[in-house]
């Protein structure tokens, strides 16, 4: 084991991904100078300009060119720098790749990844903020992932790379600096698995991406209130790891999803309705789901603040439906 | 017509004819089968155009690829597509290219380097653009070719496009298929100046053509490929031509956007098909007898393609979720 940086953990899935297999390359605004956030630092002096691309700031060109090279035989890796820019290039990901290979009848496959920076980053205001997943995983065609630590960073993104499907690939901008232990050598984390984070019998907390963290330190309180919580990262949107949370909610009897994204239309009511249709009586509680409310996300940091997901409501939320579990 | 390459090869351009004729007889076919209702969609025709589909993809193997439009059906034949497995397609069948999965907008045949007609219009760009890269990347001397109609013109994606092959040196030929109108909008309504300057713009070589003459337009074509070969590209192709049909085949009352005067004069004294029947007579290259005999057995072949696809089943309802993700 080794403690590296989520950032540090996707530039060594790209370095390994280009080592291992030559069709694999990307290209986007940047990434020969380290791109934005300075995750392809040092990639273009080992695999040269042709394989580290830098573009022009024409989202929908880097995304359809992607397109038609990963048609072609290769395994392009996309850089939108913010998820937020990549509704410029929404043509070539939701009607290009994510079709192709159904409407023309199988006769192409399109490995690509589009990474797709995500999330509240202190400040940054209504245009580099937003958590957009519910927007891909309604889409047929598209896999969906969403890595919230350095090893699942490095797993993930190995294994979205080697996938033949375009993947879109969310990582969030609070996490580039967390460290965490990876194992040396190949790591690879399948898609579609979720990760059982912590156990509980009471409660079962189902989150992705940064909002994992503040489940578990909420998890950490609640478990000093006599209240067990069982914290599930779904860490793959799509395909989700429905039998694991099925599993899990089938024991505890209650669910709080737990997402950053406007909670009305998230990914949240889809688990929540899920669960509903295959365990409404095996349901102690209402199923509970926490996300933002439905505003852009402000600048000011008070209002910005009204907008996240923090592991006090989290808390909060865990006691109303647990109530019986804390008096006993 | 312009002016020809020696008359060494007599098949190649009696293979021309007979692809034009190919796609002019398709088309008719499709045309008849939306107005009979037996086709499930409707469909956008490519008569008037053939000597660009043609012109272009007779410069091109099988090798190169071409990114294809909602009115597509010529490029696919010109790139070799056979009839049975194109009127599967439209009508849906098992058989068909894609399975039934796409139909008249959406058919791609992989195996001659057609990577598909697109429904959105200039949603090809980025495609052409990448395989194009894709080639630049591998260090294969394989040529993309874009067609794209003159609306297409004022999408975004194509000044971005532009820029990044012109930067990148990309050997990807941009080939706009001026048929004079934009749905149901005149050009000049819609494209502020010339289509050319917008490539000459980004330093891109642009080139104006007679549309409605294949050996002009396959002359140029292939000069231009030998080029982007090289490294030389990318270029850019304005070929003027007509549409004969409305925007699409459920458009046949057109006189409140185009007179019949104008669609009369086009089809008498410019269609690419005349005019070359008549140099190939004109020039000892074939007689009016083997021309006759040849459009003959196109029209018999696609007839028989077409009852072929009638008859074809459809694919299984079990098929619905296939190809929505790699296996």
């Amino acid at each position: 084991m080794s403690v590296i940086s989520y950032l540090e953990a996707g530039k060594r899935a790209v370095r390994e991904e280009m080592q291992r297999d030559p069709t694999v390359w990307a290209l986007g605004e940047d990434l020969g100078r380290g791109g934005v956030f300075g995750q392809y630092k040092g990639l273009i002096d080992e695999f040269g300009p042709e394989r580290i691309a830098d573009t022009p700031i024409s989202e929908a060109c880097i995304m359809g060119a992607a397109v038609g090279a990963a048609m072609t035989g290769t395994r392009p890796i996309v850089e939108m720098r913010f998820s937020d820019f990549a509704l410029c290039a929404i043509d070539e990901l939701v009607n290009q790749a994510a079709k192709a290979r159904f409407m023309f009848g199988g006769q192409m496959r399109v490995p690509m990844v589009v990474r797709e920076p995500t999330g509240m980053w202190r400040s940054s205001a209504a245009q580099h903020s937003q958590s957009l997943e519910s927007w891909y995983t309604h889409i047929p065609g598209l896999v969906v992932v969403a890595p919230a630590t350095p090893a699942d960073n490095l797993g993930l993104l190995k294994s979205a790379i080697r996938n033949d499907d375009p993947v879109v690939y969310l990582e969030h901008k609070n996490l580039w600096p967390l460290e965490g232990e990876v194992p040396e050598g190949e790591h690879l984390v399948p898609l579609g698995e979720a990760q059982i984070v912590r156990t509980g019998r009471d409660l079962t907390l189902v989150t992705w991406s940064a909002t994992r963290h503040s489940c578990v330190a909420a998890a950490d309180a609640l478990e000093k209130q006599g209240i067990e919580a069982e914290v599930i990262d779904l860490r793959t949107l799509w395909p989700w790891d429905r039998d694991r949370v099925l599993a899990s909610v089938e024991k505890t009897g209650r669910l709080i999803v737990a997402h950053e994204a406007v909670a009305v239309s998230g990914f949240g009511a889809e688990i929540a309705a899920t669960v509903a249709e295959a365990l409404h009586h095996r349901l102690k509680a209402p199923v509970q789901r926490l996300g933002a409310p439905r505003i852009p996300i402000a600048y000011a940091p008070p209002l910005e603040d009204e907008a996240r997901v923090t592991e006090k409501k989290i808390i909060d939320a865990a006691k109303a439906l647990c109530l019986p579990v804390a008096a006993s | 017509m312009a002016d020809a390459e020696p008359k060494t090869n007599a098949e190649d351009y009696l293979r021309m004819y007979r692809q034009m004729v190919r796609i002019r007889t398709f088309e008719d076919n499709a045309n008849q089968l939306y107005l009979s209702a037996k086709m499930p969609g409707l469909t956008h025709m490519y008569s008037g155009e053939e000597a660009i589909a043609v012109g272009i993809c007779e410069a091109l193997t099988d090798e190169d690829r071409i990114t294809s439009t909602h009115r597509g059906h010529g490029h696919c034949v010109a790139k070799g597509a056979e009839f049975k497995e194109m009127f599967c397609e439209l009508l849906g069948k098992e058989e068909g290219y894609c399975r039934g999965k796409g139909g008249s907008m959406h058919i791609a045949d992989q195996s001659h380097g057609n990577l598909g007609a697109n429904a959105i219009v200039g949603g090809s760009m980025g495609i052409a653009t990448g395989s194009a890269l894709r080639a630049k990347l591998q260090g294969s001397d394989d040529v993309t070719v874009c067609f794209f109609g003159d609306g297409a013109t004022a999408q975004g994606l194509m000044y971005e496009v532009m820029n990044m092959a012109a930067l990148w040196k990309l050997p990807v030929i941009y080939a706009c298929e001026n048929n004079g109108y934009s749905e149901y909008t005149r050009t000049e309504e819609i494209a502020a100046g010339s289509i050319t300057a917008r490539a000459e713009a980004f330093g891109i070589e642009a080139h104006q053509v007679d549309g409605q003459d294949v050996l002009a337009v396959n002359a140029l074509t292939r000069r231009l490929v030998e080029r982007a070969r090289r490294g030389e590209g990318p270029f850019f192709m304005e070929l003027m031509t007509y549409r004969y049909h409305g925007h699409h085949v459920g458009d046949i009352n057109r006189e409140y956007y185009r007179s019949k005067d104008e669609e009369k004069d086009w089809k008498e004294n410019r269609d690419p098909i005349i005019r070359f029947r008549a140099w190939l007579v004109t020039e000892g290259i074939a007689s009016e007898d083997e021309i006759e005999a040849m459009n003959a057995e196109i029209v018999k072949d696609a007839a028989e393609a077409v009852s072929y696809a009638e008859a074809a089943p459809y694919p299984d309802a079990s098929e619905v979720d296939m190809h929505v993700y790699a296996d």
